[in-house]
């Protein structure tokens, strides 16, 4: 007997609705959620390989202590009572000698992230940090800074916009199946695509207009464009009147950076500056300049992404058709309250309040304490600054191979005293682990409901579709275990995902059976969009678009600082990282399917300046850089700018278990030294410099 | 291709290679063979400017089929009803005979099994009113699947309708 399930899925983070079709307790097949039309009925390469991932012998099977050294795949397979046990009864010893503070908790930012917090809050640890730190630290703060909104709390109208700049967003290999769709009818409505990257990806080639930058010169082009829109007036003058705070202060700090000026810092000509500023103008509010992922992590990179937001808002594109939104929730479409949160019950006061990363504190003053500053966990563990940290609980994050400069992480996590570890698969930190607590798979699980704020807000469910296929758990119920075992249960009053739901939905007229029909209750029938001239509920302190900070300035960093030229080294390659559509950070490189689609990274470099070093295609070359050496194949192309390499992330791992991704490529953190942007907190992933010699 | 056609829209595949993993997947062709198969060129660059293209190739279902006229046990047949080639696998003798005849060598080889398999438009699907796995799993819609006669005729509608409306709202 076939049935369908709508639940959501979590191959990557984005966790798109689809519709899982079930016939003796094996998934059959997955597509996209049939109710919501921007699904198109599809899944993305990831999604389609879900069903080997479930299935797969090469997942955590159990709960396993380790025998052996770290990292041998020596395991004794235990029960549950056992490994939860050994587990508890390690903390309470280093508890006790250390404090509940000296364990961090971090973790993949997920549907379980509200259970996960109310966890270390209940022992009493400050920390805590997502994985969403090191992709977007920086992005999140300068949101916050300009408009009083995370960057996970706006997005874009991608049906509607007219044309759209994108610096290294790779939206047609790092996907959202709604948002691509819905991009790529733009498209063929004629909407313009001017595509910023000094490598060559599908996006480019989907490109009306490709601009081959120099690695790290977006900032550059960014001043340079809002010095020609101020000069020519082609901003939308009446939103800008309206809406920002500093705009004098703007005209005057761009003034020195002329088109000219920026060509030689970016490469890019200054004619070409300009004519985009012109075609800008003339789609505007429709205009997009997308913000976030990859592209450009430098240490300048609050600033950066400042000044997209700021060029955002210089074609009055924020909470306009075809521009980018804030998103909406409950409360704005007329409901009373928000889902009921655990981590907003009342827990005992911290004795030491001071964060291992010092974000929100002295460190990273501005940095969102929400997610943390996970760049600083190999730092606070090697150090012990601010105090000793001798406990991870790494959940589906993996902090040997997702933060820069493998060695040092590696170390770090060899100095602690326990390394707790929740994933499906084996992954780089999950096989170091002393004792694994495996997470059911998504399809296995469900998981407490998830607030889907946007124009048109919802509430979604991911539920279980079939049966565990191994001894595995879901991860509210891991942690309730452990928090029982440490004394402090009563703050995770649930035994089911049904009593979760209940607890969210508490204040709300809406039942768990709502869900039934569609997989998510919708919140509002049209797009809930805020009146543009007057209406805009920007979270700033003034109100405002504050190009000068009040968030920033009152911490005494500087809104407009002065552009410093970037460094440059001619034998040398500046280093960057990217995604391909196979693969979702370094979670996937595994499976069935997507290891057959893309098994390894070679390492990208231009045609003239692999010729000048006497290297052809596919040649094993030897790469260097101040933190590390590696050999990998190359890949020689015209696609790529002579200034920069560019490695696939996810590569190397080394994890036994994982039979299929073993030893395959190399970890592009092998050679990122531990830059990073200090206000932010963002590691600088694109900052390194590497060397290339050939063997 | 019988009485059906899968058209591809280069400007909206993506090459992520779904439809090629949703067949393997869920009709448990080994990983080695791909039933039907996403061809991409690209991204290239193309007098300075990166260019790419793609083209999906399942069976052709061809009128004159070289496979079922190389196999020497009659395991290959045709659907009467939609001109669909199919591959009765109990009667698959593993010969490759259909593999060699084919001149894209369309039928695969299934090592698990030991015989031939090849892409049989998921006619089970068809006959339950859907599309083969490969079109349905598409993310962007790139791939269209029909009788040729209904595609053409969705296709230039929608042309001339547009044309039609830039002319009316000119005028």
């Amino acid at each position: 007997m076939k049935k369908v399930v709508h639940t959501l899925c979590f191959m990557c983070s984005v966790r798109c609705p689809i519709d899982v079709t079930v016939e003796n307790d094996q998934v059959v097949s997955i597509r996209g959620n049939a109710y919501v039309p921007a699904m198109n009925g599809g899944v993305c390469p990831k999604a389609a390989a879900a069903i080997a991932a479930v299935n797969d012998t090469q997942r955590v099977q159990s709960p396993l202590i380790r025998v052996g050294e770290r990292g041998s795949g020596q395991w004794r397979r235990v029960s549950w009572t056992e490994a939860l046990d050994y587990t508890a009864n390690r903390c309470k010893d280093i508890f006790s000698k250390y404090g509940a503070k000296s364990s961090v908790y971090c973790e993949r930012a997920n549907l379980i992230s509200d259970i996960s917090k109310s966890f270390q809050k209940a022992i009493g640890s400050p920390n805590h940090f997502t994985h969403d730190t090191v992709c977007k630290g920086s992005i999140n703060t300068a949101c916050r800074s300009i408009i009083g909104y995370t960057d996970g709390q706006i997005n874009t109208d991608w049906s509607n916009v007219k044309h759209a700049v994108l610096y290294g967003r790779n939206v047609f290999e790092s996907v959202e199946v709604k948002a691509m769709n819905g991009f790529i009818s733009a498209l063929e409505k004629g909407c313009k695509l001017t595509y910023i990257d000094p490598r060559v990806t599908i996006t480019a080639a989907k490109a009306t207009d490709y601009k081959m930058i120099r690695p790290g010169g977006d900032l550059a082009f960014n001043y340079a464009l809002i010095h020609t829109i101020i000069r020519e007036k082609l901003y939308d003058a009446p939103y800008v009147e309206r809406w920002f705070k500093g705009f004098d202060e703007l005209c005057s700090f761009v003034d020195p950076y002329t088109p000219e000026w920026a060509e030689a810092e970016c490469g890019l000509p200054a004619a070409e500056i300009v004519q985009l500023a012109r075609e800008l103008s003339k789609s505007k509010p429709s205009v997009v300049f997308h913000y976030g992922y990859r592209g450009s992590h430098h240490p300048t990179e609050t600033y950066f992404r400042r000044s997209i937001m700021i060029l955002n808002g210089l074609m009055g594109s924020i909470e306009s058709k075809g521009g980018l939104f804030i998103k909406k929730g409950l409360k704005d479409a007329g409901y009373p309250a928000g889902l009921k949160a655990f981590s907003s019950q009342k827990f005992p006061e911290m004795p030491d309040k001071r964060r291992f990363d010092g974000c929100g504190q002295e460190k990273f003053p501005i940095a969102d304490p929400a997610h943390g500053v996970g760049f600083m966990f190999p730092h606070a563990v090697l150090n012990e600054d601010p105090y000793p940290i001798k406990v991870v609980f790494a959940f589906r994050y993996d902090p040997l191979l997702s933060n820069p400069d493998y060695h040092t992480n590696l170390k770090a996590l060899q100095k602690l005293d326990l390394i707790v570890a929740s994933d499906v698969n084996f992954g780089g930190t999950t096989a170091m682990a002393d004792v694994i607590l495996p997470e059911s798979h998504f399809l296995e699980r469900s998981d407490p409901l998830q607030m889907g704020s946007g124009l048109k807000p919802a509430i979604n469910r991911r539920i279980a579709c079939i049966k565990p296929r191994f001894d595995t758990k879901p991860m509210w119920w891991i942690v309730k275990e452990l928090a029982v075992r440490l004394g402090v249960g009563q703050y995770f009053s649930y035994e089911t995902a049904e009593d979760i739901w209940n607890y969210q939905l508490a204040d709300l007229d809406i039942k768990i059976e709502d869900f039934d029909r569609t997989g998510f209750v919708s919140l509002s029938d049209k797009a809930i969009w805020w009146d543009r001239n007057d209406g805009i509920k920007f979270k700033t302190p003034s109100g405002k678009i504050e190009v000068i900070s009040e968030l920033m300035e009152s911490h005494q960093i500087p809104s407009l600082p002065s552009y410093e030229n970037l460094d440059a080294q001619e034998d040398a390659f500046r280093l960057m990282c990217g995604r391909c559509v196979a693969h979702t950070n370094v979670m996937t490189q595994n499976n069935l399917y997507l290891n057959n689609l893309v098994p390894e990274n070679r390492i990208w470099i231009n045609e003239k300046r692999a010729k000048k070093l006497g290297i052809a295609d596919n040649d094993l070359v030897e790469v260097s850089s101040p933190t590390g050496t590696g050999k990998i194949r190359v890949f020689v192309t015209d696609m790529i700018h002579p200034e920069a390499a560019f490695l696939l992330h996810g590569f190397g791992h080394q994890e036994v278990e994982s039979k299929r991704s073993y030893q395959k490529g190399l970890p592009d953190n092998l050679f990122q030294e531990r830059h990073y942007d200090k206000i932010g907190g963002s590691p600088a992933l694109d900052h390194s410099w590497v060397t290339v010699r050939k063997i | 291709m019988g009485d059906y056609i899968i058209t591809t829209n280069p400007q909206r595949c993506i090459a992520c290679h779904a439809c090629e993993i949703a067949c393997k997947s869920e009709k448990k062709i080994p990983l080695e063979a791909t039933l039907g198969k996403i061809v991409v060129l690209g991204p290239k660059m193309v007098n300075g400017k990166p260019k790419m293209t793609s083209l999906f190739v399942p069976c052709f279902h061809c009128e004159k089929a070289w496979c079922m006229d190389a196999c020497p046990v009659e395991a290959i047949r045709r659907r009467e009803k939609d001109g669909l080639v199919y591959i009765v696998e109990s009667l698959c003798v593993g010969c490759k005979a259909c593999i060699m005849a084919c001149p894209w060598h369309v039928p695969q080889w299934n090592a698990d099994a030991g015989k031939a398999v090849k892409c049989d438009l998921c006619m089970d699907r068809i006959d339950a009113g859907e599309e083969p796995v490969c079109v349905s799993v598409c993310p962007t819609n790139a791939l269209q699947f029909g009788r040729p006669e209904a595609i053409s005729s969705k296709t230039r509608e929608a042309y001339g309708l547009g044309l039609l409306e830039k002319n009316l709202t000119a005028a």
